[in-house]
């Protein structure tokens, strides 16, 4: 009995890092019903070529704006397209879009604004007004414009999406890095002779993980919110179909079709909430001023 | 603190000749000569060589740059090469549109959120709360157009006298028919866009408002408010919500971009015949004199609406001590 209760307390003591944020990660339990969810979208969207009944291209002149049924899960659209089959797909562009535009904005954020709370001066002059220049330009406009210029294809939708959302995180990270800047134990490393690599990826960089994970989380439903808008005004990718794409679809047909609409809209809304609740889950775990 | 706005004031200005600078950029990096679409196709080379001397386009790219931002800081922004017309012109004609919608929207969003967050703070962890923060929290993900689609199937398909399309009827104007018939009718169209753009702004400023009057009420001085004597009422209305209002105030300066520029998908949702709307036009006929001037009209907003922000900061919190 004693020696249960000895190794008990043992596991607690060996608890890694990673497990203490699963075990306080799993009490917010819409963040965990979310991760469910994103984990069962993500495995439609990896499967989507032997999920989808149909092909979504292919048209089918006898069956036209079809109400959802068993023929038709969601129903068709004015060409007869099968809309599962093009929501099963568009689930691949809308994730992708969603984690590759994330990917590129933490890169872009962290890297200036780690140089600029590092360095600070003049280089930090220069980063912080270069960033404000971004932040300025009304964010649909920017991306509006360059979308008009560059080719409409995915990578540059992913790319437009991404280097327009950094200035955020890269304030975020500056700050952060003007703090840690001043502690002692990166004085310490600095004393022993780290180098600015050293101190900057193994001091610095690894105590504002927490901000930067969350903040990645929540910049991917922003980037599928994002992408969804540019496909809803017909600037966006259009083969294969996001939802945003298969959602724009269904605006003339409001009247008489209008699961063509709400059927991929809820999909982006689901998405989107639950990419914020587990950024809020995380925020919540990750956060080491909450001893639980 | 005058040295602290007179460097606010230069950065600014770095700030807005560098927007100058990326957009002019983006600019020159567009596809497509913009002789050929002034030209036409049936243009001579003679009459191709003195469209592109007409406009400068013959000069190296440095002198095009000063031409272009000295006519730009004079409120000249060319000419849109789809209709031949200012584009100064064409965008203060869409203008009191976007205006009336935003600057509305805006009314309803404060008047809303400002005593739900308060509420909110006050009763935390209460049914309201919970209720309040979830809402808001859903909005958030909730993608806009989607929202004001739905809008348009269950109310505006379905009601009577509910318009989804454009801003007023033709014929019925101001001072011609009586003001209750005239009122009635931009109510009819107003009320969808508005209630999206309305409900998609509270989310942001009642957390806001939530998390400043939480901030505010475990406060020392609230507490020797209470401890004197004075009843919650009192203590609420005089002293806590007054200093909760302040971070709230300087929020106004970032509402400039937003009454300008905030509702292009919903303009475009319902065919509102502003500012948005054109825009998104100009990017379809990929008319760059009209985009490039509406970039560098927002980003300067944002810029100077910042600027105003802080300096509203400086105003309302004495406390802050710039060097």
């Amino acid at each position: 009995m004693i020696k249960l209760e000895e190794k008990k307390l043992n596991l607690q003591l060996e608890e890694t890092f990673a497990q203490m944020v699963w075990r306080r990660f799993k009490r917010h339990r819409l963040a965990v019903i979310s991760l469910v969810f994103l984990i069962f979208i993500t495995l439609v969207a990896i499967l989507a070529p032997f999920i989808s009944p149909y092909d979504y291209e292919k048209t089918n002149t006898e069956h036209t704006l079809e109400a959802p049924s068993a023929q038709f899960w969601f129903g068709t659209d004015r060409i007869g397209r099968d809309l599962f089959s093009r929501v099963v797909w568009g689930s691949r562009i809308s994730l992708s879009v969603g984690f590759v535009a994330a990917a590129v904005s933490v890169m872009v954020g962290t890297t200036i604004g780690s140089l600029a709370g590092y360095f600070g001066g003049i280089v930090d002059d220069i980063l912080m007004r270069f960033t404000e220049m971004v932040m300025s330009f009304p964010v649909i406009f920017l991306l509006l414009t360059i979308i008009a210029i560059v080719e409409r294809s995915v990578f540059n939708i992913m790319m437009v999406i991404g280097l327009t959302a950094w200035p955020g995180l890269a304030r975020l990270v500056r700050g952060q890095f003007l703090s840690l800047r001043e502690m002692d134990y990166v004085e310490a490393a600095r004393a022993l002779g780290a180098t600015h690599k050293r101190i900057v990826f193994r001091h610095m960089l690894l105590n504002c993980m927490a901000p930067i994970i969350v903040n990645a989380t929540l910049g991917v439903g922003a980037a599928i919110l994002a992408e969804s808008g540019l496909s809803f005004l017909g600037l966006g990718i259009i083969n294969p179909p996001s939802w945003g794409t298969v959602l724009n679809s269904g605006r003339a047909h409001l009247r008489f079709a209008p699961w063509i609409m709400m059927i991929p809209g809820a999909l982006i809304f689901l998405t989107v909430l639950a990419f914020n609740y587990i950024g809020d889950g995380l925020r919540d775990a990750l956060d080491p001023h909450l001893k639980r | 603190m005058g040295k602290y706005i007179a460097r606010r004031v230069m950065q600014m200005v770095i700030v807005i000749l560098g927007i100058t600078i990326i957009s002019f950029t983006i600019m020159h990096l567009a596809p497509g000569d913009p002789v050929d679409l002034l030209a036409g196709r049936t243009a001579t080379p003679e009459q191709r060589a003195h469209i592109k001397h007409l406009y400068g386009l013959d000069k190296p790219i440095i002198i095009q740059y000063f031409a272009w931002i000295s006519k730009v800081a004079q409120g000249d922004f060319g000419h849109s090469y789809i209709s031949g017309r200012p584009v100064l012109t064409m965008i203060l004609e869409r203008l009191p549109a976007t205006l009336i919608l935003n600057f509305w929207a805006m009314i309803i969003i404060y008047l809303l959120a400002i005593p739900i967050g308060m509420l909110s703070a006050l009763r935390q962890y209460s049914w309201f709360d919970y209720i309040a923060t979830t809402v808001a929290f859903l909005v958030r993900a909730m993608p806009a157009f989607w929202f004001a689609l739905l809008l348009v199937y269950f109310v505006g398909m379905r009601v009577e006298g509910i318009e989804i399309a454009g801003m007023s009827t033709y014929g019925i104007n101001w001072g011609v028919q009586s003001f209750w018939t005239v009122f009635k009718d931009r109510l009819s169209y107003i009320v969808l866009p508005l209630t999206v753009l309305a409900f998609g702004g509270m989310s942001g400023i009642t957390r806001f408002m939530r998390a400043s009057m939480l901030d505010v009420i475990h406060q020392d001085y609230i507490r020797t408010a209470r401890a004197k004597g004075l009843p919650e009422k009192k203590v609420i209305t005089n002293h806590a919500l007054r200093n909760a209002l302040l971070p709230i105030v300087t929020l106004i300066g970032f509402e400039l971009p937003i009454l300008f520029g905030g509702a292009v998908i919903i303009e475009t949702i319902f065919s509102w015949p502003g500012l948005g709307l054109l825009a998104v036009t100009a990017i379809f006929q990929r008319d760059y004199m009209v985009v490039m001037a509406f970039n560098i009209m927002g980003a300067v907003m944002t810029v100077i609406g910042m600027f105003i922000a802080d300096m509203l900061y400086l105003v309302v919190d004495p406390r802050i001590k710039y060097d």
